[in-house]
């Protein structure tokens, strides 16, 4: 059986003051965990964008950590509004933002894409209403038949 | 425990140590223990910051220098004094009287440090202006600083600009120029009067750099010692000793070593932090991508940087007020009284210097890991998360690690044993598992015999 670790953050809607907890201490355990120093700076920046996106969007949210030998998984799931057009919602510049949202540096529409160009594989899911799922794998080897 | 890879300053005299722990429990980088009723240092770890010296209550931790006598050895013999030196006394204690009391001891010539900043200034400000540079640029002037991001921030190794510190360029020019004089190289002692114990740590094993141009390091107290037994004892200074006969200090050059010298003179945002825990708290949150849009950093260990160096005797506010004025003096030209302006400049030999202004890269070198195969750092991690499971999350002390967490990482790297927790004791002892007879041996294992009488 593979080593694994695993670990589970809170995140709440609205308070900016606490966003970057949960992506900051899963870069402590990267880091513990002698991982590339590269692999550990996308999976911050993916992870802080994801849970930026809880905390400006959502009421409530988790992180979801789990790392093996092979690869760093996120799952950030929220309870929200959900994400009416996925497709859109990935691409660079929208954003549904309020100014005063804005005004605070967040909500330029490049949370979910950045998120994606960092992640080596990125799954979303969402269900209006009720709240999103977003799945982020990252490799530590690149797959030699990709 | 681990190999020393570093040299360090810092030595911990064993048998004045009185194992209080203050000094476990001020390190910012952990590495510190208490076995035997002694503290006892982690050497790979330490960065040479100094804050464990500030809190020995009984100067059980020295800052190492070479004898003063060793500057005999030489025929030409330098003193590299900085700024923070002139610092330490009121304005009635003139520089010429500071100088007397140099020259006095033994010294040929005096050098103020801040001179070899003339050429770091228009070099540094070039490379934070070059694009495509990995941002922010952090400065390489603090050595504890270039120390840490070593040890705890490895990812902001290639940030830290590779050029060496005024100090070093100082003492290349003035080697230099006593050796065009036609002095014989091993006729020129360089000796630096320093506030810190890191730069001590740094001449002895620099980082990024071949060798140094400094011959040795006397400690700034026992100078300022000297300098004030002679004032309060009424010598007057000898009229044929001052400074040398160079171009005065500008007043930027004279506040390089304090808080803002360096990144107010660098172009684009720059900015300015001193004290170890606030630089660590800042480089957290650029690991956490928090930071950005940010050129330059000024990062220094301590607090009003070098005039809150270990080794400094005056109050670091009066330190600065003092330095402050004096640039205002330099910067108004009504400071003709304490300097002379005469010629010689180290931009004469600028070409000679800048030649030499680069070191070599800063190597990461993590002490984060728990072991550098991943496999089996993901089964320490598993078992530091279990063993944290059984602690009291308190952060006491009392079993010899710094925090609840450091002593599950000292376990699973087999340094520590988890009866060591008072309450696991505690607990133990209830429930049957353990004798008192032997947590009191475990007790006097960590703090010694003595506490326990």
């Amino acid at each position: 059986m593979s080593e694994k670790v695993g670990v589970e953050y809170n995140v709440d809607g609205g308070n900016f003051t606490r966003a970057g907890y949960a992506s900051s201490e899963i870069k402590k355990i990267l880091k513990k965990l002698n991982v590339d120093m590269g692999i550990i700076k996308r999976t911050v920046v993916a992870t802080y964008e994801g849970e930026v996106n809880i905390v400006a969007h959502a009421y409530s949210g988790t992180i979801y950590a789990d790392i093996d030998t092979e690869r760093v998984r996120i799952v950030l799931r929220d309870e929200g509004p959900g994400i009416p057009d996925i497709e859109q919602a990935m691409e660079e510049g929208f954003s549904t933002a309020s100014s005063q949202v804005r005004e605070m540096g967040f909500g330029a529409g490049m949370g979910l894409p950045n998120m994606k160009k960092n992640a080596d594989v990125m799954n979303i899911s969402s269900e209006v209403g009720k709240g999103t799922t977003v799945e982020i794998i990252l490799y530590f080897k690149q797959i030699a038949s990709s | 425990m681990t190999g020393e890879v570093f040299h360090h300053a810092l030595k911990f005299r064993t048998e004045v140590c009185i194992g209080c722990s203050h000094c476990m429990n001020v390190c910012p980088t952990r590495a510190i223990r208490i076995q035997g009723g002694k503290a006892m240092l982690i050497g790979d770890r330490c960065v040479d910051c100094g804050k464990c010296y500030n809190v020995c209550p009984v100067g059980a931790i020295i800052v190492e220098q070479d004898d003063f006598r060793r500057i005999f050895d030489y025929k030409y013999r330098v003193a590299l004094i900085p700024n923070v030196l002139l610092g330490q006394f009121p304005e009635i204690v003139s520089i010429s009287q500071i100088c007397s009391v140099l020259m006095g001891m033994g010294f040929t010539h005096i050098f103020e440090v801040e001179h070899g900043t003339r050429l770091l200034k228009d070099a540094m400000g070039k490379i934070v202006g070059e694009k495509d540079r990995k941002r922010p640029l952090i400065s390489s002037f603090c050595p504890a600083i270039v120390r840490l991001i070593q040890v705890r921030f490895p990812m902001f190794a290639d940030n830290i600009i590779l050029l060496k510190t005024p100090l070093d360029v100082s003492a290349a020019y003035y080697k230099k120029k006593l050796l065009d004089q036609g002095a014989a190289p091993e006729q020129i002692g360089v000796f630096y009067i320093t506030p810190c114990a890191a730069k001590i740590a740094a001449i002895k094993s620099p980082v990024g750099e071949e060798g140094s141009s400094i011959t040795g390091v006397i400690n700034m107290d026992f100078i300022y010692n000297k300098i004030y037994t002679s004032v309060k004892q009424g010598h007057k200074a000898e009229k044929s000793c001052s400074l040398p006969a160079m171009e005065r200090l500008g007043a930027g050059e004279m506040l390089w070593t304090l808080t803002e010298g360096e990144s107010q003179q660098m172009p684009g945002r720059a900015l300015a932090i001193d004290e170890i825990s606030n630089v660590i708290e800042f480089l957290e949150m650029m690991e956490n991508e928090e930071v950005t849009d940010i050129d330059f950093l000024e990062l220094r260990a301590c607090d009003q940087s070098c005039a809150g160096g270990i080794l400094t005797s005056g109050n670091r506010f009066f330190t600065v007020e003092r330095l402050r004025k004096r640039a205002q003096l330099v910067e108004s030209g009504a400071d003709e009284m304490l300097y002379q302006n005469r010629g010689e400049s180290i931009a004469d030999l600028a070409g000679y210097l800048r030649a030499q202004l680069s070191v070599d890269r800063v190597k990461p070198r993590s002490m984060d890991k728990l072991d550098e195969d991943m496999g089996k750092a993901l089964t320490k991690m598993r078992r530091v998360q279990e063993i944290m499971n059984s602690l009291p999350h308190v952060d006491c002390g009392i079993c010899g690690s710094p925090t609840c967490n450091a002593l599950a990482e000292d376990i699973v790297q087999g340094e520590a044993d988890i009866r060591q927790c008072i309450y696991v004791q505690k607990k133990m002892e209830q429930q049957g598992e353990l004798p008192c007879a032997e947590s009191m041996e475990i007790m006097k294992a960590i703090w010694g015999e003595k506490k326990f009488e």
